[in-house]
Parts: C-alpha cells; sequence; structure tokens
C-alpha cells in the first residue's frame, strides 16, 4: 500500500554522548578546587614568564601590608610541619585540630594564637585584618622555623626538597620582601620562585 | 532530531480508547550543548588558575665577611641600575665616577630601560669579542622602591635575555645622593 515514509532524517541517539559529557563535566567539576577567599589578598606583579608553580612540595609565602603569611601544600606535609612546630614551642594539637590545620588555607598567626585560629569558622578565619602575620624579627623569628621545619616534613613525606615561592604585593617595599629573602638566604636557600601575574599586553 | 512527542495519539475517536505511545525521546541537543560548555569551562579554568611564577637564584650568602671573595669584573660590561622610589630608576654604565654612559634617569618598559639593555647587551658582546662574556646588569633596588620595581625590571632582564644579572643591596654614599637628587 502506502509507501511509509521516514519522518525525520538525522536524528541521533544522543544519549551516549550526554553520558559522556556529563561523566567529563562531573570530573572537572570534582577536580577543580574552589577558590577560596585569600586571608590576605595581594595583588602580585605582572611579568611576561610562563612557567607555573608546580603543585605538590611547595611552600608559599605571602607577603603584603607588612604581613607575612605561610602556606604549605599537601596535607601530609602540613600534618609533619604542624607536629615539628608543636614540638618547637611547646604547643600540643589534638588530632581533629591537626586535621583541620592540614585542611586550612595559609596562616599568618604566632604560633601561639594557631591554636585559637584553628578554633574558628572558615569564614571567620579569613576576615581581612584577623590575622597580624608570623612573626618574622630576629628576636621572635617563627617565618624561619616554618620555612625549616617544613623542609623536613617535606623530604620526610615526599622524599624531595621543598621549593619555596614568594608572594609579594606589587607595592609592597623592597625591604620587607628582601627580609624574606634573606631568612631563606639564611638557608642556604639560593632559589626561589616568585609568584607573578601574567602580563596582559606586551608594552 | 530526536523530539518531544506531546500530542496525545487519539482520543477523537470515539469508543475505543488507545493507549499512549510512551514518548521516550527527549531531545537531548540542547543539554549536550551545556554540558559540552560546561566542559570546557572547567577546563580551562583549572589549567590556567595557575599562576605563573618567575625562578630566582641568588648567589651563595657567606655568614662570614671576611670569607667573602669580592668578584672582580670588567667594570666595562657592568650596567648599574638603581631603583628608587615612585617608580624612578637611574641608571650607568661603567663604574660611577668614570661613567661610560649616564648617569641618567630612565623610565620603565619598552621605550625606556628596554632599548638601553639591548644596545648594551650588543655593544659588550662587540668590546670583549667573546659571546660568554657578554653584559652584566647590577640591579640596586633602594629601600623605597616597590616590589613591583624588581619584578619589573628582572622581567625586562628575561624579556631582553641578559645573560648575568645581580641584587646588591649595598649603596655607595654617591649613588644615593644620585638616587634622592632625581
Amino acid at each position: 500500500m502506502a509507501i511509509k515514509m521516514k519522518k525525520k532524517a538525522g536524528s541521533t541517539d544522543m544519549t551516549a554522548m550526554c553520558d559522556v559529557a556529563f561523566l567529563l563535566l562531573s570530573f572537572f567539576v570534582m577536580t577543580a578546587t574552589a577558590k577560596i577567599p585569600e586571608a590576605l589578598p595581594v595583588d602580585t606583579p605582572a611579568s611576561v614568564t610562563q612557567t607555573k608553580l608546580p603543585d605538590t612540595d611547595l611552600a608559599t609565602i605571602t607577603i603584603g601590608k607588612g604581613k607575612v603569611f605561610f602556606d604549605l601544600k599537601g596535607r601530609e606535609v602540613r600534618v609533619k610541619a604542624l607536629e615539628l612546630m608543636g614540638q618547637k614551642y611547646g604547643v600540643t594539637f589534638t588530632e581533629e585540630e591537626t586535621k583541620t590545620f592540614s585542611l586550612m588555607e595559609g596562616v599568618g598567626v604566632p604560633i601561639t594564637n594557631l591554636k585559637q585560629l584553628i578554633g574558628m569558622k572558615t569564614s571567620e578565619r579569613n576576615k581581612a585584618g584577623l590575622q597580624p602575620g608570623i612573626p618574622k624579627d630576629s628576636l621572635d623569628n617563627q617565618l624561619k622555623d616554618w620555612i625549616y621545619n617544613s623542609r623536613i616534613a617535606n623530604i620526610d613525606v615526599n622524599d624531595k626538597e621543598l621549593q619555596i615561592a614568594i608572594k609579594g604585593d606589587a607595592k609592597e617595599e623592597y625591604p620587607a620582601i628582601k627580609q624574606v629573602m634573606d631568612i631563606l638566604q639564611d638557608q642556604k636557600i639560593n632559589n626561589f620562585s616568585l609568584v607573578t601575574g601574567l602580563r596582559a599586553t606586551e608594552k | 532530531m530526536a523530539e518531544l512527542n506531546t500530542g496525545d495519539g487519539g482520543g477523537k475517536k470515539g469508543g475505543k480508547v488507545r493507549s499512549k505511545k510512551a514518548n521516550s525521546k527527549v531531545d537531548l541537543t540542547a543539554m549536550v550543548d551545556l554540558a559540552f560548555l560546561l566542559i570546557t569551562f572547567f577546563m580551562l579554568t583549572t589549567t590556567l588558575s595557575k599562576p605563573q611564577s618567575m625562578s630566582l637564584g641568588l648567589p651563595d650568602k657567606e655568614d662570614d665577611k671576611i670569607k667573602e671573595k669580592p668578584i672582580k669584573v670588567d667594570e666595562n660590561r657592568t650596567l648599574t641600575v638603581m631603583l628608587g622610589d615612585n617608580d624612578k630608576m637611574v641608571y650607568y654604565m661603567g663604574l660611577l665616577a668614570t661613567p661610560i654612559a649616564g648617569p641618567k634617569e630612565i623610565s620603565y618598559g619598552k621605550e625606556g630601560i628596554r632599548k638601553e639593555l639591548l644596545k648594551r647587551k650588543l655593544s659588550v658582546v662587540e668590546y670583549t669579542g667573546n659571546k660568554d662574556k657578554g653584559l652584566i646588569v647590577i640591579i640596586k633596588p633602594s629601600k623605597k622602591s616597590s616590589y613591583r620595581n624588581l619584578v619589573d625590571i628582572l622581567d625586562e632582564m628575561n624579556i631582553v635575555g641578559v645573560p648575568s644579572n645581580a641584587i646588591v643591596n649595598d649603596f655607595s654614599p654617591e649613588e644615593l645622593k644620585l638616587l634622592e637628587d632625581k
């Protein structure tokens, strides 16, 4: 009888494609790390260098507004570094506190106030101006100990030398940066990175 | 394209009640579009958000001042850049007492220091006649200079490809005076 015409040509089954797309999507969403607001926001100067910072074995020293913050990558390294710092300054941290610390961002408080900081909520912690910075003068050089102990911790955990990156605010005066560089050099760290933004246009 | 059939089949024909055909086909095109858009977004942002870094190597610092050996270099190869406050920069070539060029105030960027560096880079190689003995730039950031100035000048070193540069923190009184006067 009547020949049945194809109603529409080119209808593809997209189910499989959709599945793949969403699988990939969920993968990227999960691996993407949410940008946590920094306790010390800095405006890094721009440069044309394209080298990226490593993801592991890295300690970042943030300098801005005369304050110094210290951040360490890797949970296990952080735990170990905190333990070493605790031993050095006679502060003991509970297991719960250690765990919270391992998940935290950069810290900028003297070690004696660290317990208090850990006890806070994340939103409170990153309030601007709350953290006074890590003491780094010659009388009470905790930054030096943080760096030193982190290096030990990193070698213990990852069996690699820790890389140090300095993330300075563009408007920060040079002596503040130099002081940190000197602390690094006192420990024979002569190679480190300066974190910079991308220079938008070639001047 | 796959589409969602919403029209109910029949019902007008009285008597027999036809069972509705199951509408299994949903138009997935828009959904797939959206999914891929998001994938692209996440892919790009995860890899691009990593901050850039500039590696900096400094010479060994000797605690004992007596052990420290001064490195002697040909003064005809050195260009000293002093960074002052308010993004000022003064440069001179050679020794300050008998400068080959300058001391002169110069600006950052392509039109300022870069031109000078490129010129000097070539002239020094010409002077030494040895490709391995190129220009040496001595960077002297003053106490009032900002971190941006330091990064800018180091970046300039990378752009120009200055063979060796050093960051020196000592200022002679003459140099300080020069910076203040400018």
